[in-house]
Formats: structure tokens, C-alpha cells, sequence
């Protein structure tokens, strides 16, 4: 009942989204959340619950993409007659396709072989795309216009929102059939050969085969990520296909935590809002990103998705609010420190002007600045140092049961 | 015909050995600990802009002796205190932590020295043709750069096989834990590669910078062929590792000098298509359109039929 009514509740939201936030921006950046979950969610399928690491996912996304964007031609010039909804079944065809035949030499190992393959094949596809330009476009790309479809009962998707309900409607069904697959056989003996091939293939399971079987499906459903990006941008270049974007998604699944269904959707959320937003206030949220990440491997291994279901046991014998101050003395100072690090690199990044940061103007200029900054720094260090004890007690009291967990917060 | 070929030999020498330097860190580095680092061009670019910084003020030849020192003391940092703590979480990890760093260096070079090329030259002291022929120079910063990878190739495989500390070594990665019973501090080895390998990374950023021009992108460029490199001559093979660089440098260096194509293979077949066709790109392939190609080619092709690499051990 209660995973039913997670079902509704993501419905209802993603529905519900653009009543709330009406503003183009908004919409753009729901549009482009929409795409990222897909794909996200498709390479945690692969990575998360296959354990093979692919350094070249974009490829399946990129691939579906391109037809998708050649489909939108077709159906302009009327040579093919069908609803733009069904898009997105044309790149995921794509997708699968592309899976199937590169899966049929590539899952034969999981591991650093394959994530070699994955590499390669990328950058033998990313490369390839721009010499055959007749397909891909070389540089600029190839582009479409998705409003000479026949119309989906009266809608003729000239407006972002339109795409956004429709691409809605594809994130959902999308989300539930992958959901379900972690569910079905295959699903499960994919995890079991993710944490020991040797175990599954003495059960009779071919190892080989049980990838193969995620690979094909993490495909379909990055192409249909691919023909969402079609629908929304109604273009697509090479950099859909290239490295960069095959690093994006494993960002996105990372940082949302790999060991949960939901993980890739929080990282593909979080990374989207910041791409979008970050992007507004500094011109080095690349470089945020990159600490983000970094940070996030070396102190949460299991992503946002496993920080937060670090408090199950807490929760569930009633102790989370004993943690609430302990979270408040040391989160605050850390926040600071945080923050103050940021200071100081827009300081450096601002030679000489003065700037915005947050509710303060700062100067790289002023000595009195760089000493302030310096000693609000250390300060909140040795503060959240002092108090992370406290935390740590704090933390064993809440979870202390018969056999005690492992890990601390952080 | 013959001065190309002899050129694209000694061009092709050039890189090869340059990406021998950054692949006999990367492997060494894997043999140690089991992964493959993906920041490792990225030490190769750190060099190259340290280097570039410390020319301006002291000369090329302070940077090429101090810029690998600092390079390979940030390495053994970073084994230090972030690759030990990530290890516990397993191999993915660790992978993904070291392509998390290559990411974030990438954007601290932007940061600090900015997204445009910089001016990095060779020294005026090299600054002269060593050798003509069939007219074309050969220039002595080339030279220059063949003789110290040569030497450093000589260097490490002599301390590796010949010296005490190469043999501790190559035993600690066949068995760590016999190494650290007889009292020798393996973490402190395991910290020591890690430094020296990225050292000498750094050694071929400082080296290459003035050649293969200093910009941010100059790590992607050449990191991916390295994993090529590393993989196709069996991961943790010094002997493999050194064969493949050659063979990948000198592919890349013909394939790019030839002016071989698909024409001429479907003149050659007495075949003939029309220009509009469909597939009028492939039609008109030529070989240095796809030199950059030709390593990912060659990788997923050794992948396939042999994984193990040219000169890889047999996996259990």
C-alpha cells in the first residue's frame, strides 16, 4: 500500500510541477530534469544494479537521439505518418538496437574489461559522427521541428510545457517499467551477478547472458532519454554522444547513491537544478561540481540517496529527532566552512572588483576582507571539529540495538 | 616517399616514447593497486602547467627538475588521503573517485591559470636543427625529448629489476601482505609508486607542454589513448605497455602522414559509386580522417579477441 502510494505521490508531482512553477525558465528546466532521470535511471541499471561500470552510455542515449531527431524529419517531409508521442519509442528502438549489438561482445566480462569497451566503443561512435555527416551532422548537428505531426487529441506541442506533460507521461511509464524489471527475475539475478558472477553461474545462471539482459534494457530506456532530448530541444549535436555526456550520467548516478532505485533521480534533480541554476550566480559551478563529486566519493559512498537511508534505523525505532540538534551544532559551523572556502575561490576568481556573494560584497582587495574570511573559517573548522564527537555519540545512542550498525554520519 | 616514411618514424617515436612515460606510471600504478587510474593524464597536464608557470620566472630547466617533484608529492598526497580512504568502498569506487579528480583538475587548471592556450616554450638552448634530411629539419628539442624518455625507460627498468627497492617493490605487488610480515611498510611503498608514477606523468607534461601545446584539454586528449595504451599491452606489463606506446605512436603517425583512402581502395577494386549516395562519407574515407580513431579501433578489437592484452597475464 505504501509503495502504491509513492507510485501516486510521484505522479502527482510530476504532474503537478509546472502548476506550481510556471515561469519558462521553469519549464526548461523540468524539461531537462525529465530527460536526465531517464537516463540516469537507465545507467543505474547498469552500473547500480549490473555493477558494470560504462564510461560510454552516451552512446545509446546519443544513437536514439539522432533517429529520434530523424524521425521528426520524416514526419515533417511525410514520409512516415504517426504521433510525435511516440518519439521517445524511436530513439528507445535505437537504443536497443545499438545495445544489443555492442552487448553481444561487451558483457562477455563485467569489471574493468568492460568498462575498457564501454570506453572505447564511445569514442570510436563520438569520433565517428563526425565523418559521417550526412547522418549526424558533423559539428551542428541535425535539427527538426516537431510541430508538424499529426495533432495528440487537439495538441500540437508548440509550446515547452506541452513537452513537458508529454515528456511526464514518458518518465513515469518509464520509471515504473524500470522498476519493475528490478523486480522480475532478471532484474534480481542481476544483482546477483553484480556481487558474484561465480555464485550465480554455479546456480546455472550464465553470467554473460544475465548482463547482456540489463544492457539491452539499460539501452532502450537510454534512447528513450535520447528521443525525450529530440522532443524538447528538437536538435541534437555530437556532444550527445561524446564522453562528456557519458560522464554527466555517471555523475548523476553517483552522486544520487548507486544502491537505490531513487538515488539517480535525486542526482539527476540536484545535478539538473544546479546546472541551471549554479550556472546563474558564478561562472565556476563547473568547478563546484567537480569538488561536489569528489567529496561526495570520499564521504558518502553511497550518494544522497544512502545518506538519507542512513537514518532508516534511527527512524524507524523513533530516535530521528534526537539527532535534530546534534545535526544543527555541527551542520551549522560545517556549512560556514564551507561557505567561506567558496568565498575565498570567488575571491581569487574576482581579481581586483568588488562582488555579490550571498548577502555580503566582498573585495579581493581589501586585506580586512581576506582576514574576516580567515577567521570565520577557522573558526567554524575548529567548531565542527569540537562538536563531531558529540555527533558521533549521538549518533551510536540512536541506532544502538542488539547488533549494532556499522558507519557513522559522514 | 621515403623522407615521409622516414619522418612519420621519427615523429611517431617521439609520441610513442611521450606516451610511454605516462603509461609506465599508469601501469605500474595498476599493478599496485588493482586500478586504473583515470586522473593520470591529468598529473601530465599538472606538470606541463607547473612547469609552464616556473619557467616565466627561473627558465625551462628549473621547471623540468622541480615541476615532477611537486606533480609527484601532490600524487602521493592524494593516494594518501583520498584513494586509502576510498579503497575500503571497493574498486568502482576508486575508478570513479580518480575520474571525479581528472574532472575536478581539469576545472582548477581553468581556475588558476585560465581556458586559454598558454605560452609555454621549449628552451633556447634546443632552439636548433639537429639533423637535416631530404631537406627537412629535425629539430633538437625533439631529440631532446626521445633521449630523456629513453633514459627514463633505462632508469626504471633497472631500479625495478636490479635494485633493492625494485624488488621489494615488484614483490609487494604480488604479495603485499608476505612484503609487510618480512617489516616493510607496504602502505608507505603502495604511497611511494603512486608519487613516483604520477612524477613521472608529470615528467612528460613538462617535456610535451612546449610540443603538444599547454591548453586545459591537453589531459583528455591524451588520456584516453593511455588507457588504450595500457589495456592493449596487458594491464600491469611494462614490456607490453612499452611495445603497445610505440606501435600506437607510430599507427597514429602513418596513418596521419598517408594519404591512403576508400577511393583508393575502390579504384584499386575497379568499383565506382556516385556522389550522392547515402553513404558518400564512407565512400570517401581517407586514412588521416581516421588516424584519431584507429587506437579506440584497435582497443576494442584486442578487448574482444584477446583481453588479456599482448603481454597480460591469464585471468583466473
Amino acid at each position: 500500500m505504501g509503495k502504491f502510494a509513492a507510485w501516486v505521490g510521484y505522479l502527482i508531482v510530476l504532474l503537478g510541477l509546472p502548476q506550481l512553477f510556471d515561469s519558462v525558465l521553469a519549464i526548461t528546466i523540468f524539461n531537462q530534469m525529465a530527460i536526465a532521470i531517464v537516463f540516469a535511471l537507465s545507467y543505474n541499471m547498469l552500473l547500480g544494479q549490473g555493477g558494470m561500470l560504462s564510461f560510454g552510455h552516451a552512446v545509446y542515449f546519443g544513437l536514439g537521439g539522432f533517429m529520434a531527431v530523424h524521425a521528426l524529419i520524416m514526419i515533417e517531409f511525410e514520409t512516415v505518418y504517426f504521433s510525435i508521442t511516440l518519439i521517445p519509442l524511436v530513439g528507445g528502438l535505437i537504443g536497443l538496437i545499438a545495445a544489443v549489438f555492442v552487448g553481444s561482445f561487451s558483457t562477455h566480462k563485467a569489471g574493468t574489461v568492460f568498462a575498457m569497451i564501454s570506453l572505447g566503443i564511445g569514442e570510436l561512435v563520438a569520433a565517428s559522427s563526425l565523418i559521417f555527416v550526412s547522418f549526424f551532422g558533423g559539428e551542428a548537428g541535425v535539427s527538426a521541428d516537431r510541430t508538424f505531426g499529426p495533432p495528440f487529441f487537439g495538441v500540437e506541442f508548440f509550446q515547452d510545457v506541452e513537452i513537458y506533460y508529454l515528456s511526464a507521461g514518458w518518465v513515469f511509464v518509464s520509471t515504473v517499467f524500470m522498476y519493475l524489471f528490478t523486480q522480475t527475475p532478471a532484474g534480481r539475478m542481476a544483482n546477483a551477478v553484480r556481487d558474484n558472477p561465480e555464485r550465480a553461474e554455479f546456480i546455472g545462471y550464465s553470467a554473460r547472458r544475465v548482463r547482456f539482459i540489463s544492457f539491452c534494457t539499460s539501452g532502450f530506456f537510454a534512447g528513450v532519454a535520447g528521443g525525450l532530448f529530440a522532443l524538447n530541444y528538437e536538435f541534437i549535436t555530437e556532444e550527445n554522444l561524446n564522453a562528456v555526456t557519458s560522464g554527466r550520467v555517471l555523475l548523476m548516478a553517483y552522486i544520487g547513491g548507486l544502491g537505490y532505485f531513487i538515488g539517480p533521480i535525486i542526482g539527476a534533480v540536484v545535478l539538473t537544478l544546479m546546472n541551471s541554476l549554479l550556472s546563474n550566480y558564478t561562472e565556476l559551478w563547473m568547478l563546484y561540481l567537480g569538488m561536489m563529486f569528489v567529496l561526495t566519493v570520499l564521504f558518502l559512498p553511497r550518494g544522497f540517496a544512502g545518506f538519507i537511508m542512513m537514518h532508516q534505523t534511527a527512524w524507524l525505532r523513533g530516535k530521528l529527532s534526537s539527532l535534530f540538534l546534534p545535526y544543527l551544532i555541527t551542520g551549522t559551523p560545517a556549512i560556514m566552512f564551507g561557505g567561506s572556502i567558496l568565498a575565498a575561490i570567488e575571491m581569487l576568481h574576482h581579481e581586483g572588483e568588488p562582488f555579490g556573494f550571498l548577502f555580503l560584497t566582498l573585495d579581493s582587495g581589501n586585506t580586512l576582507h581576506w582576514l574576516a574570511l580567515a577567521a570565520v573559517g577557522a573558526a567554524s573548522y575548529f567548531a565542527c571539529r569540537r562538536s563531531l564527537g558529540q555527533l558521533n555519540v549521538a549518533w551510536e545512542e540512536a541506532n544502538r540495538m542488539d547488533n549494532p550498525t556499522e558507519g557513522g554520519p559522514g | 616517399m621515403l623522407e615521409v616514411f622516414v619522418f612519420s618514424t621519427l615523429n611517431g617515436l617521439v609520441t610513442g616514447l611521450l606516451l610511454f612515460m605516462l603509461a609506465s606510471g599508469l601501469t605500474l600504478i595498476f599493478s599496485m593497486m588493482g586500478v586504473l587510474n583515470f586522473a593520470h593524464a591529468s598529473f601530465y597536464m599538472l606538470g606541463a602547467y607547473f612547469a609552464y608557470s616556473i619557467s616565466l620566472k627561473l627558465g625551462f630547466w628549473a621547471g623540468l627538475l622541480v615541476a615532477p617533484i611537486l606533480v609527484g608529492t601532490f600524487g602521493a598526497l592524494v593516494e594518501r588521503y583520498a584513494l586509502r580512504r576510498v579503497h575500503a568502498h571497493g574498486h568502482v569506487a576508486e575508478l570513479v573517485f580518480t575520474f571525479g579528480l581528472a574532472f575536478l583538475i581539469e576545472e582548477a587548471v581553468q581556475f588558476f591559470w585560465g581556458a586559454d592556450t598558454k605560452n609555454y616554450q621549449s628552451p633556447d638552448l634546443l632552439d636548433f636543427p639537429l639533423f637535416t634530411l631530404f631537406g627537412q629539419e629535425f629539430s633538437a628539442y625533439r631529440g631532446f625529448m626521445i633521449t630523456i624518455s629513453v633514459g627514463i625507460f633505462l632508469a626504471l627498468y633497472y631500479v625495478l629489476t636490479r635494485s633493492r627497492i625494485g624488488i621489494i617493490i615488484q614483490a609487494a605487488i604480488t604479495h603485499p601482505h608476505t612484503v609487510a610480515s618480512l617489516g616493510h611498510n607496504v602502505p608507505l611503498i603502495f604511497m611511494a609508486v603512486f608519487g613516483v608514477g604520477t612524477g613521472l606523468a608529470g615528467v612528460a607534461g613538462v617535456i610535451a607542454g612546449p610540443v603538444l601545446t599547454t591548453f586545459p584539454g591537453m589531459a583528455v586528449v591524451l588520456g584516453s589513448i593511455v588507457f588504450v595504451i595500457v589495456v592493449i599491452g596487458g594491464l600491469g606489463s611494462l614490456g607490453g605497455a612499452f611495445v603497445a606506446s610505440l606501435m600506437i605512436g607510430l599507427l597514429q603517425s602513418y596513418a596521419i602522414a598517408s594519404n591512403l583512402g576508400m577511393p583508393d581502395l575502390l579504384n584499386w577494386l575497379g568499383l565506382e559509386f556516385s556522389r550522392d549516395h547515402p553513404l558518400n562519407d564512407l565512400w570517401t574515407l581517407t586514412l588521416p580522417q581516421i588516424a584519431p580513431v584507429l587506437p579506440f579501433l584497435l582497443l576494442v578489437l584486442v578487448l574482444i579477441f584477446r583481453p588479456t592484452g599482448l603481454a597480460g597475464k591469464r585471468e583466473e
